[in-house]
């Protein structure tokens, strides 16, 4: 763990200082006016005239302490930042990460007990469709369909203007409305993983000895599948539950800019479009800690399902 | 093996629609200026933002360029990207995936912590940050598509060569004298290439999907270069006036993803062995 999060901040300082210009000459760009003192204590300001590894170390440090450093943008808190963005994201991958797993997982059990079925390729092509989509387009299609042909749903942010003043009922409503658009899509777009993995982790399982055996002794049917062969199929769909969150979390930059939702992804875009080096650092790291601490939320999680990792640690 | 997974593969009809498509895609976007009816950059202030009519079968842009040639050109980026950035993944994968796997120890330990910080990064994020620190260009967005992508072949490439470096016929080889090097890439390697092979189709439809993303994003492809999302990016803007700005290469990006993807799912049911059991 230790070391994984020291490689995440090695990446994350590479990756800024990859940058031809300082930013303090786009600062210059921006205000041509800004006197050379200016510039220069500019510089100052932000150690930018210190060896490389010295501004490695001294980031590590600030790092550590969970100081983020200024935004560039308006001169605020990274952290306090990242802190009111984060919760939407978080809700909004949450969301979506329940919807793929009560959608997906029956999906995968229904194609892996009759693998060629007409049933089972129309749902592979379904999966599949979400999987290969751009969701900004679909996103779009959506928007226009529902949003404004139709009317049925706001296109966009995460409440309507007054929700502060309605009654809880109500705004929870309004909540719900504003989220299904973006969380369904979301959803969709992270299907084909999850079910294709229960599919083959199913058909696998099925073909054990043990489930010729619980048939043989006479047991039903339901019976064989859902207490023999689900519980041990869906073991390892636990871990990749971990391994989805990058790729959600990453996708809330596309969804987030056309929803229009103050997330931490639009946060990020609009760092990215201004080159506000600290906050893109600080939501780089953020996001990948999140990761991190869902991988081992799932470690947990199959520690505490599967009896046999107990016993048998080094498996 | 090879005419064995051919001959599995065509009996799968998604499969085979894909193929085609891809072959479609191709034969576009190499002979883009035989077949445009118009070139894409030619910019006609009299015709904007026209519907889809008989001259401009999928419509005029904003600045009245025909759409249907720009999805054509378009057509040359996006596969340009797709295995260039596939290209580099695969090597990068294949390559640090059989060093690991091969020498073990310290080395070992080193590639896969560097796979484990790789996966940690929401790669969206980690490309957008790369992509709008320096300028973005094809070049970049394809190597930066390319170096993100390159954990899981790197895992699948150590788990192949750790159990294909014990066998026999390796052994036999180092018995000979064989190099590290020739028996990594001439007797391991060609072993290790099938499943190899199924990752890169993904990753060609994956890194088209992202390199549309990032120029819908206006991080990508810059105008007036046409690209299936750069056509987007702007044509969103003008969704509710010229839905044909929005739907058509929508469409485009969708049909060679999934056609790459049904492919590669073909691909990996071929060479999975209990699927054919009876054969």
């Amino acid at each position: 763990m230790i070391p994984i999060l020291f490689g995440i901040t090695l990446i994350c300082f590479v990756v800024i200082n990859l940058a031809p210009g300082s930013p303090a000459s786009f600062t210059e760009e921006l205000s041509p006016k800004a006197s050379p003192e200016a510039v220069e204590a500019l510089i100052k300001l932000y150690g930018l005239d210190k060896p490389i590894h010295e501004r490695y170390l001294n980031w590590l440090r600030m790092v550590v302490t969970l100081d983020l450093g200024k935004s560039f943008v308006d001169g605020r808190d990274v952290q306090e930042k990242i802190k009111e963005r984060l919760p939407i994201t978080l809700t909004l991958n949450l969301l979506s990460l329940f919807l793929i797993l009560i959608i997906s997982i029956p999906i995968g059990i229904y194609s892996a007990l009759k693998p060629g079925s007409i049933f089972d390729r129309a749902l592979t092509v379904f999966v599949f469709t979400g999987f290969s989509i751009p969701t900004f387009w679909l996103a779009l299609l959506a928007m226009i369909i529902f949003g404004v042909n139709l009317g049925w749903l706001p296109i966009s942010g995460i409440q309507s203007i007054g929700n502060e003043n309605m009654p809880f009922l109500q705004r929870l409503l309004d909540w719900i409305k504003h989220l299904i658009l973006p969380v369904t899509i979301m959803s969709f777009a992270g299907l084909a993983g999850m079910s294709r993995y229960t599919r083959s982790s199913m058909l696998e399982v099925l073909r054990q000895d043990f489930i010729r055996t619980a048939r043989a002794k006479g047991l039903p049917e339901k019976v064989v599948i859902v207490r023999h062969a689900l519980r041990n199929a869906l073991l390892p769909v636990v871990t990749l539950l971990g391994l989805a969150i990058p790729g959600l979390i990453g996708g809330s930059v596309i969804f987030e800019s056309i929803f229009s939702i103050p997330g931490m992804g639009q946060l990020f875009y609009a760092s990215a479009m201004a080159r506000d080096y600290p906050t893109i650092m600080g939501i780089l790291i953020i996001g990948a800690f999140l990761t991190l601490i869902g991988n081992l939320l799932a470690d947990i999680a199959y520690f505490i399902i599967d009896p046999r990792i107990r016993v048998k640690r080094d498996v | 093996m090879f005419k064995l997974i051919i001959k599995r593969v065509l009996k799968n009809k998604l499969a085979v629609a894909g193929l085609t498509f891809i072959f479609i895609v191709f034969f576009i976007a190499i002979f883009a200026n035989n077949i445009a009816p118009y070139d894409p950059y030619k910019i006609n202030v009299y015709k904007v933002l026209e519907p889809p009519s008989k001259e401009h079968i999928l419509g005029t842009d904003e600045l009245g360029r025909d759409v249907l040639s720009r999805i054509i050109y378009g057509a040359r980026v996006s596969l340009k990207v797709g295995f260039i950035a596939m290209g580099i993944a695969i090597l990068t994968g294949t390559i640090l995936g059989a060093i690991a796997g091969y020498y073990r120890g310290f080395i070992d330990t080193i590639i896969m912590r560097l796979v484990d910080v790789m996966l940690a990064f929401p790669t969206l994020f980690l490309i957008l940050a790369v992509v709008a620190v320096l300028e973005p260009s094809i070049y970049i967005i394809m190597v930066v598509i390319g170096l993100t992508g390159w954990m899981d072949v790197a895992r699948l490439v150590r788990a192949e060569v750790l159990s294909l470096k014990e066998r026999e016929f390796v052994l036999a080889a180092r018995a000979m004298g064989a190099s590290s090097g020739r028996i990594i890439f001439i007797h391991i390697l060609p072993n290790a290439i099938y499943p190899v092979i199924v990752a890169a189709t993904f990753s060609v439809g994956g890194a088209i999907l992202i390199e549309s993303g990032l120029s819908f994003l206006g991080l990508g492809i810059q105008p007036p270069e046409p690209s299936w999302g750069g056509i987007l990016s702007v044509g969103k803007d003008y969704i509710t006036v010229a839905w044909w700005m929005s739907l058509f290469p929508g469409i485009a990006i969708f049909l060679t993803v999934l056609s790459f993807n049904l492919l590669g799912e073909a691909l990996r049911d071929a060479l999975d062995p209990k699927q054919w059991a009876e054969d």
